[in-house]
């Protein structure tokens, strides 16, 4: 049957694959452990990047506070891993042997209530996805439901951001305040920190990322990935077309903000800790720019763009570290000047003509079939 | 007047107020099952925003809007679309980045929960329905090209037949020859004379020439109030509005 999304969906499948060979083949074998689990921690904020491209990409929702639900998923995993590493054994020169060592040195004595939980790991795991996801829709219902959108909703997430970051901060007896849940050691008995435990927590980030990647292409190629695209372009013709507009937009950032939540929760997995820094305005902002340099149409793009933007951070802050921040602004204008539609958009725009045009020359590809 | 009516629609001192400005001021208007009507005024006669009443985009100060016999005020926009009205905005409202397939499949009322367009089938019959619409808008030749590549014109007629595909009771057409060229006119007013067969319609339009070529019954609005209304050669020949037409 006619269908006219068909082509570009396939080019999409390859550079999936592409990004399956790269994360699952070939830097596990050309990088070592190190460089191997900074990846992975590079991985994790290309959840909030795929993410960004269901609610900014394509349905025009910018949300400047997904660090909040990156780090609320972080957050959830951590608390699990960290009643796990302050087992009575472990804390026993503490005044209250048991509770979480931060507990400890702001005075408390038991385990506050919201934490009994986290005990379980089932629990944990489905507080990763639920936290963010309710939170997420509270927040966008409250919004959408009284039509607040545009610069308004991305100026709302940020004071979100910045309230969670200072209630963290502030709380620290049940945070673990500014320097969040450290020192985080096993899963279920299964020591995290062993270069071993590493390359599998990277192999589970890189499924679960491709596995969010399939899950966000079956969302944007069903009739209501279109919706989206309608209501960015015209949202009041979907609404005077029968459709409840902020039932899609509410679904969508909750959907969104839940797979930047199983980054977070993968975050704290590799990387051994979550604070607060995570959840702020600047990583979120960091977060956008992620996606906006790989191109906030494509999911291939935003991973990408994610690796190629984190990839430089590192070594650009190794040399020179206090030049990053000037590098990170200049090429966020870069990409709003000179590619509004990022890496991605370059290369569809760019270089796959000139790929035709070079393959149609040399006979190696068919000829394209003529425009109706 | 009774309640129960014949009437498709009723609008009964209907008042709208910006800031104290009455936009519309105690205004009553009865459409037909079938009917065309044609509603024209000077500019600021409040035409759009008796559209809005209806469509649910202003809410109402004061007075009441039946449809069907039922109160639609303070429903929400979509589910007074989901009763039966719909509504073409004055400039092209059309979504440019779908095909014009694309734009006409999701004008069809099914699929309009989040589940329904998640799992939504593009099933041999949505097909044929778009190309139906589409022969009818004289858009078939065109059902795979990106809807900004339309001209003015055709981007009228798409959203026209957005609005078929959703076989509405009352349709509400705002201005729907505005930069339209004379054969786009001519061919406008064949489509618009093919719908009203179907369903009651009312058009706000400014161009007279048009008007005589579609028009049954005449509402001309002032400063939000009627000021005459009957066919086209009564109000043409009514001193008021001629007076409100040719200044004071």
């Amino acid at each position: 049957m006619w269908n006219p999304t068909n082509k570009k969906l396939d080019l999409e499948l390859v550079g999936f694959a592409l990004i399956a060979l790269l994360i699952l083949v070939v830097l596990p074998l050309s990088v070592d452990a190190f460089r191997l689990n900074l990846v992975g921690k590079y991985l994790t904020y290309a959840f909030v990047a795929v993410g960004l491209v269901l609610c900014w990409g394509y349905t025009g929702i910018l949300s400047l506070g997904q660090g909040v639900f990156f780090g609320l998923g972080g957050y959830c995993m951590a608390m699990f891993l960290k009643l796990e590493a302050s087992s009575v054994a472990n804390t026993k020169i503490q005044s209250t042997p048991g509770i979480p060592d931060f507990m400890d040195w702001n005075q408390l004595t038991e385990l506050p209530f919201f934490w009994v939980p986290f005990k379980s790991l089932p629990f944990a795991l489905f507080a990763v996805i639920a936290v963010p996801a309710i939170a997420a829709f509270i927040l966008s219902f409250a919004m959408f439901k009284r039509r607040v959108g545009g610069v308004y909703f991305a100026i709302i997430t940020q004071a979100v951001a910045a309230v969670l970051t200072i209630l963290i901060i502030g709380r620290q007896g049940y945070t673990g305040g500014i320097n969040g849940i450290t020192d985080l050691r096993t899963l279920l008995g299964w020591d995290i920190r062993t270069d071993g435990a590493k390359y599998i927590l990277y192999f589970v980030c890189c499924v679960l990322l491709l596995g969010s990647m399939f899950l966000a292409r079956f969302v944007l190629s069903s009739k209501l990935g279109r919706l989206l695209v309608a209501i960015r372009d015209k949202e009041d013709r979907v609404r005077f077309s029968g459709y409840s507009v902020g039932d899609f937009k509410i679904f969508i950032f909750c959907l969104a903000s839940a797979i930047a939540a199983v980054g977070g929760a993968m975050f704290s997995l590799q990387v051994g800790f979550m604070s607060p820094s995570f959840v702020g305005i600047v990583p979120s902002i960091e977060m956008v720019i992620f996606c906006a340099v790989g191109g906030r149409h494509s999911l291939v793009g935003a991973v990408i763009g994610t690796l190629i933007v984190n990839w430089a951070k590192t070594s650009f802050s190794e040399t020179f570290p206090e030049l990053w921040l000037f590098a990170m602004g200049g090429l966020f204008i870069a990409v709003v000047l000179a590619f509004p539609r990022g890496l991605a958009g370059l290369f569809t725009d760019q270089i796959l003509p000139l790929i035709k045009r070079v393959g149609m020359r040399t006979g190696a590809l068919p000829k394209p079939a003529p425009a109706e | 007047m009774s309640n129960s009516t014949d009437f498709l629609l009723a609008l009964e001192g209907v008042t709208v107020s910006f800031d104290g400005f009455k936009a519309v001021n105690d205004l009553n208007l009865y459409i037909d099952k079938g009917e065309l009507r044609v509603i024209i005024g000077p500019n600021g006669a409040g035409k759009t925003t008796v559209l809005d009443l209806i469509c649910g985009r202003t809410r109402v100060s004061g007075g009441s809007i039946k449809f069907k016999d039922q109160e639609i005020t303070g429903l929400k926009e979509h589910e007074i679309v989901r009763r039966g009205i719909g509504r073409k905005f004055q400039t092209p409202s059309i979504y440019e980045d779908l095909t014009v397939f694309e734009n006409l499949e999701l004008s069809i009322p099914r699929g309009r929960n989040v589940v329904g367009a998640l799992f939504w089938q593009r099933s041999e019959e949505v097909v044929e329905r778009v190309h139906q619409i589409a022969k009818m808008i004289f858009l078939f030749d065109f059902l795979s090209r990106s809807a900004e590549t339309l001209s003015h014109g055709q981007k009228q007629w798409l959203e026209i037949g957005m609005l078929l595909i959703q076989d509405p009771e009352l349709l509400m057409l705002d201005e729907p020859v505005a930069g339209m060229s004379v054969s786009e006119r001519a061919k406008t007013a064949e489509l618009l004379n093919e719908i009203i067969k179907h369903r009651s319609v009312i058009v706000i339009e400014h161009d007279m020439k048009f008007v005589e070529s579609i028009a049954h019954r005449v509402t001309v609005l002032h400063q939000g109030k009627i000021l005459a209304e009957g066919d086209m050669d009564t109000i043409q020949h009514d001193p008021k509005v001629k007076e409100v037409y040719l200044g004071h």
